[in-house]
């Protein structure tokens, strides 16, 4: 029996124009997608990994009947979100994180009732989804506050009840967990987690640029980059990409230059950055000889080893493994 | 009715009861009801005043000329016009740019037409108290030779009520061109307002435009909706251009001119919907 895919894109494309002022030179768009072909099965926690501006939020936003996509199609539980936007919008709802929104003169209360409404969901059930919710997230106490007088991540917190409230068959989360403490992240996580698990056929997409997010949370995961998917499978069938590679993490004193390291012989994969006061190099080698030559190496540029650990795979190793550099470089240029 | 439509439908009434609570909490949530009155109620009737004021004025304060009572119900009435029009296209730039939900409401199935007529009703709300007392004061204060019991009831309510819908449907097509213009685009809602003040026989007969400009006029709804209440309330018309149309015949061009309106700030509204989700545009925001 073939079951509707929750979420289908065929060869779906995002191309940005670009308003530029005059005298500017440079392309006029910007290709935010391409070619994206994603399958995603009713059931699943899915997840999408990629640094800034992959083209994540895009790629939500297409599929949650915001944004026309400018090649390609997409279907959300089997129906075209272009062609029949109202009939995906009965089944889906959307939060993205990193953004505080919400009526500041309403409560929290009547934010998140007001949405209710729009579902149309009764009143007892209305009751008792926001109560749950709030406890959830932690603002049980908060009903009757002011949402102006929330905190940014209390606001964001709130938006992230909301978007549970109409039990959607598919749930799309941008990053849920941008900017929010570790701690309600975890919870927050935990929750994502228990709500896709106890719901049979319930589906998640989550957008992350956290590895370790996509690894703990996600059924499956693709991996994309300048609006292409590099791959697609389970964490722990990407990881097993890297089965036999080495791959060490080196910290040392601080280091001037790391480019040479990818010219290494046997160094099949290199990233590497500042952190507080030292360097960290990750290597994927062909194999653990080719370590003494990058000991050398650290030692020729003046520096000296703090520390020397192999590792096993993470997705961020399968990452710089597809892309030749690390998901959190932009964050720390070396 | 099938399955579907009577889904939109169910969607259609929650959207316009969601977002007729919606309006009256922004509406009417001032801290200080001092504020609240000031604005909903002092300023329009103020603005609605000036003109009647500068008449009173330059004619040396006469009352019994018969452009008077004309001028007052023409200001009195076009109260309506800022509030309704404001307060459906507002509705946008509030959503989108002050708090930041305007794509999570269009996430939700909502149906938007409704949403948008819901969010203007608390406006209008306040806006026909301002009327009321504007009109009140006339009466007591300037001799405003209406009779609220006698005037013409038949006539009145169907003018004044497709009039109405008709400023809430060029309030849709504001809201359009809103959803697709970035910044600066707060007081659209006030310039289109002051362009039809010109053009629909507010403040003078349309008979002293230009013949082009009176072209335009006699194509606007809003011009037969201030006749015919005029008419309604007064019993008489001032406007030679406007005389020889029967109350009929100003009920049924009213009527189909506000179906033509409609059809129109409706198609306009979904082609701006359609360039802002090709854009990007609907959780664009602009301001900060
Ligand atoms: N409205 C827009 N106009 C022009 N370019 C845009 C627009 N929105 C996004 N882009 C560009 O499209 C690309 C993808 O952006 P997108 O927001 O989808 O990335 P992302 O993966 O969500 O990144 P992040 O992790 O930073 O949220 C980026 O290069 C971005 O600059
Ligand atoms: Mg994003």
């Amino acid at each position: 029996m073939s079951q509707t895919l929750a979420i289908k894109t065929e060869h779906l494309g995002r191309i940005y124009q670009i308003k530029r002022k005059r005298g500017e030179s440079g392309p006029a768009t910007l290709v935010a997608l391409e070619d994206v072909n994603l399958e995603v099965r009713q059931g699943e926690l899915f997840g999408l990994l990629g640094p800034n501006g992959a083209g994540k939020t895009t790629l939500i936003k297409i599929l949650t009947t915001l944004l026309t996509p400018t090649s390609g199609r997409a279907f959300v539980d089997g129906i075209d979100v272009v062609e029949n936007p109202q009939e995906v919008r009965r089944r889906i709802n959307m939060v993205s994180g990193g953004e505080s929104c919400g009526y500041g003169l309403l409560t929290v209360e009547e934010n998140l009732w007001m949405f209710t409404q729009f579902y149309g969901l009764d009143f007892k059930t209305a009751r008792e989804r926001i109560q749950s919710m709030l406890e959830v997230v932690g603002l049980a106490d908060r009903a009757k506050t002011k949402a102006y007088h929330l905190s940014t991540g209390m606001k964001q917190k709130m938006n992230f009840a909301r978007g549970f409230l109409n039990d959607p068959q598919i749930l799309f989360l941008d990053e849920p967990t941008l900017g929010l403490d570790v701690q309600t992240s975890r919870i927050l996580r935990d929750f994502v987690k228990r709500w896709v698990r106890e719901r049979p056929g319930k589906t998640i997409l989550l957008t992350t640029h956290y590895m370790a997010e996509a690894d703990e949370l996600c059924d499956r995961v693709a991996i994309i980059d300048q609006g292409r998917i590099l791959a697609c499978d389970t964490p722990a069938n990407l990881k097993r990409r890297l089965q036999g590679a080495s791959i060490f993490k080196l910290q040392t004193t601080p280091l001037d230059t790391l480019e040479h390291f990818k010219q290494l012989p046997g160094v099949s994969q290199f990233a590497g950055h500042r952190r507080n006061g030292h360097t960290e190099l990750n290597f994927i080698l062909e194999d653990e000889n080719a370590l003494v030559k990058v000991l050398d190496a650290v030692q020729a540029k003046g520096g000296h080893l703090l520390s020397l650990e192999k590792r096993e795979p993470t997705l961020e190793d399968v990452f710089i493994h597809l892309v030749g550099r690390g998901l959190s470089d932009e964050e720390n240029p070396t | 009715m099938t399955v579907l439509q009577r889904e939109s439908w169910r969607e259609s009434l929650r959207s316009l009861k969601v977002a007729t609570w919606l309006g009256w909490q922004i509406e009417s949530n001032w801290t200080d009801p001092f504020l609240f009155a000031v604005y909903s109620l002092i300023k329009p009737i103020a603005g609605a005043m000036i003109l009647v004021v500068m008449y009173l004025v330059v004619s040396g304060g006469q009352t019994d000329n018969p452009i008077f009572p004309y001028i007052y119900l023409g200001n009195a009435f076009y109260i309506y016009v800022g509030s309704v029009l404001m307060g459906i296209s507002y509705a946008v730039i509030e959503d989108r740019e002050h708090y930041g939900v305007l794509k999570y409401i269009y996430v939700s199935p909502i149906q938007v037409y409704f949403y948008l007529l819901g969010r203007g009703v608390a406006r209008t709300l306040t806006g026909t108290i301002a009327v009321i007392i504007t009109l009140v004061f006339g009466v007591l204060v300037f001799k405003l030779p209406v009779n609220f019991l006698k005037m013409n009831h038949a006539l009145f309510w169907p003018v004044f009520l497709i009039g109405l819908a008709g400023l809430a449907l060029v309030g849709i097509l504001l809201a359009g061109l809103t959803l697709i213009t970035a910044r600066h685009n707060y007081f659209m809602g006030e310039a289109v307002a002051g362009a039809l003040y010109l053009l629909c026989g507010a403040v003078f007969p349309l008979d002293v435009l230009p013949k082009v400009l009176q072209y335009i006029g006699l194509g606007l709804p809003m011009t037969y909706w201030l006749e015919g209440v005029r008419r309604a309330m007064l019993g008489t018309s001032v406007s030679p251009v406007l005389a020889p149309f029967t109350h009929e015949t100003i009920l049924i061009i009213l009527f189909s001119s506000t179906l033509c309106v409609g059809a129109i700030s409706l198609g306009f509204y979904r082609w701006c919907e359609r360039r802002a989700k090709e854009k990007g545009l609907i959780d664009m925001q602009t301001m900060y």
